[in-house]
């Protein structure tokens, strides 16, 4: 398979409505990234797609359904995929979530959340070593958003940078859910930021959300249907100036805009990072 | 806090009528997570049945759904493949009585799916046949490719109702309410990368059955004349063949 490898900066999420455009879109550092679990086919227009994709960009394989965080081991039919996917394409990049979405054998499409335990740490440090064997490389874990007080024993920053610690994982720092999650539960998204373990960090992700039909602004939805807020700028400004410029990705799945929206929205990205690149730490 | 006990009443009150009663769901925010997984499936379900959708609508769909979703939800991440039981399910629908043709509807919409995943194989072209000398025919054994699907309804015009929803063509559409009421059969598959269908007769879709266990083409053709003695099977096998229904017998060759 033809595949192009060039330095990666701020990429989006590629949508079959955008193929054509994301295609043939140009622009120094652009990368697209796609849900695996898409691919997982034995042939056919998709695969033959994402290769004709894979031939022009590099890719990131951003998984949404390990269950890494549950109580059953991954499910192995899935990794074994997941592997396949990773030899073929060779994606730049590969992640997965601190969550869970599969029980009792059923799969429950949603990053669901769970309390951060010393046991918790065990098990998806185990986990990851396992993935990341079967993989062939490292993978970053992204922080979920948050939606309900639970009793963790860790705080997020904290369980990140010690699973990265235990597991040599990498971070992926979701940039939209840490808003999210510090509106619905009541702590300082600066502050989250500012104890993030930078240096583990691989991957941002900058999404839109939006208010609960019900609660209104008191509880905030990782719908990303929608353009990144201010907050959300403000805050990935903040981090990239302390840590420096990382692999930025613009999510968007829903009310999709022309492509020419998600560009602007990346040139912004690119914008900030480059100003952050050019400060000396 | 035992992760075991937390999953538990977490699906419990992910799936309960009522779930303010459970602890976990007082918190607003526990909403978020029972829209998010309900309506994941239900998406899934609506994207993997779009004749279905068209026939039904799209609000008693997604009340259908929601019914199948809470009571089986997706076994695969795989979302591609959600609702390999939603046929059997509308069959068993109460709501769903009067549209006796729903259940085989959603099954085409499942083949679909089926043949758009499937692996990738040679065609075998008719010209390759050719080459293969006459007394050599009756004991080759042709295997349908991996992307073909097919299937015969008895006593329903299904592949005419299924072809006019999943395409949504005006014209097919609008011939619907005066199609004779008989017995039809489909023949997916995929020349191109992009699915395609035409109506197979009871005879051709027999005769796959048959190539598909693995019998030589004769036979295939002793079945398929056994079932249905009218049938013209060198005309057939043309047909079949020049659909594309058919990979290389032998994978490593080049015919």
């Amino acid at each position: 398979m033809k595949t192009i490898d060039a330095p990666i900066s701020v990429g989006l999420g590629l949508k079959p409505e955008h193929f054509d455009a994301a295609l043939s879109a140009r622009a120094p550092g652009l990368w697209f990234e796609v849900h695996p679990e898409n691919y997982m086919v034995d042939g056919g227009p998709r695969l033959a797609w994402l290769e004709a994709m894979r031939a022009r960009h590099p890719l990131s394989l951003h998984g949404v359904s390990l269950s890494l965080a549950g109580e059953e081991e991954p499910d192995a039919g899935h990794l074994r995929r997941l592997a396949a996917l990773v030899r073929r394409f060779e994606p730049a990049l590969m992640s997965e979530h601190l969550a869970w979405s599969r029980a009792g054998g059923r799969y429950l499409p949603d990053l669901l959340p769970a309390p951060r335990s010393d046991a918790l740490l065990r098990r998806v440090a185990d986990r990851l070593d396992a993935v990341q064997n079967a993989l062939g490389r490292q993978v970053a874990i992204e922080n979920p958003s948050h939606y309900l007080r639970l009793p963790h024993a860790w705080d997020e920053a904290g369980f990140l940078r010690e699973l990265a610690r235990r597991s040599g994982c990498a971070l992926l720092l979701d940039i939209n859910n840490v808003h999210v999650s510090a509106r619905n539960l009541g702590f300082d998204a600066g502050d989250y930021l500012d104890r993030f373990p930078a240096q583990a960090v691989a991957e941002i992700h900058l999404a839109g959300h939006t208010p609960d039909p019900v609660h209104g602004e008191a509880l905030l939805v990782d719908s990303h249907d929608a353009p990144v807020a201010e907050a959300v700028w403000a805050l990935y400004r903040r981090f990239v100036e302390r840590a420096g410029p990382r692999p930025t990705l613009i999510e968007r799945d829903d009310r999709l805009p022309p492509f020419g929206e998600l560009m602007a929205e990346r040139d912004r990205a690119a914008s900030i990072a480059a100003q952050a690149a050019a400060v000396p730490a | 806090m035992n992760t075991g006990t937390f999953e538990r009443d977490f699906l419990a009150a992910l799936w309960a009528d009522a779930p303010e009663q459970q602890a976990l769901a007082a918190q607003p925010g526990f909403a978020i997570y029972r829209n998010t997984v309900r309506k994941g499936c239900i998406d899934a379900l609506e994207a993997n049945f779009p004749a279905v959708v068209r026939l039904v609508g799209r609000d008693w769909f997604r009340a259908a759904a929601a019914r199948h979703a809470s009571a089986a939800p997706p076994d695969d991440a795989r979302l591609l493949h959600y609702g390999r039981a939603f046929p059997a399910f509308l069959a068993g629908f109460a709501p769903a009585a009067g549209l006796p043709w729903l259940p085989a509807v959603a099954m085409l919409d499942r083949l679909w799916t089926e043949s758009h995943a499937a692996a990738d194989a040679p065609v075998l072209s008719p010209a390759a046949l050719a080459r293969i000398a006459p007394e050599d025919l009756q004991a080759l054994h042709l295997p349908p490719h991996p992307a073909a699907r097919w299937h015969w309804f008895d006593g329903a015009p299904i592949h005419s109702i299924w072809s006019a929803n999943r395409s949504g063509d005006a014209q097919a559409l609008a011939a619907l309410p005066d199609l004779p009421w008989r017995g039809e059969g489909t023949l997916l598959l995929r020349p191109a990368q992009a699915v395609t269908w035409q109506p197979l007769d009871a005879a051709g879709c027999a005769f796959l059955d048959a190539c598909r266990r693995g019998a030589t083409l004769g036979d295939a053709a002793v079945d398929v004349l056994g079932r249905h003695p009218d049938a013209d099977v060198a005309a057939l096998l043309a047909l079949l063949l020049q659909a594309g229904a058919f990979t290389t017998p032998n994978p490593h060759a080049t015919p």
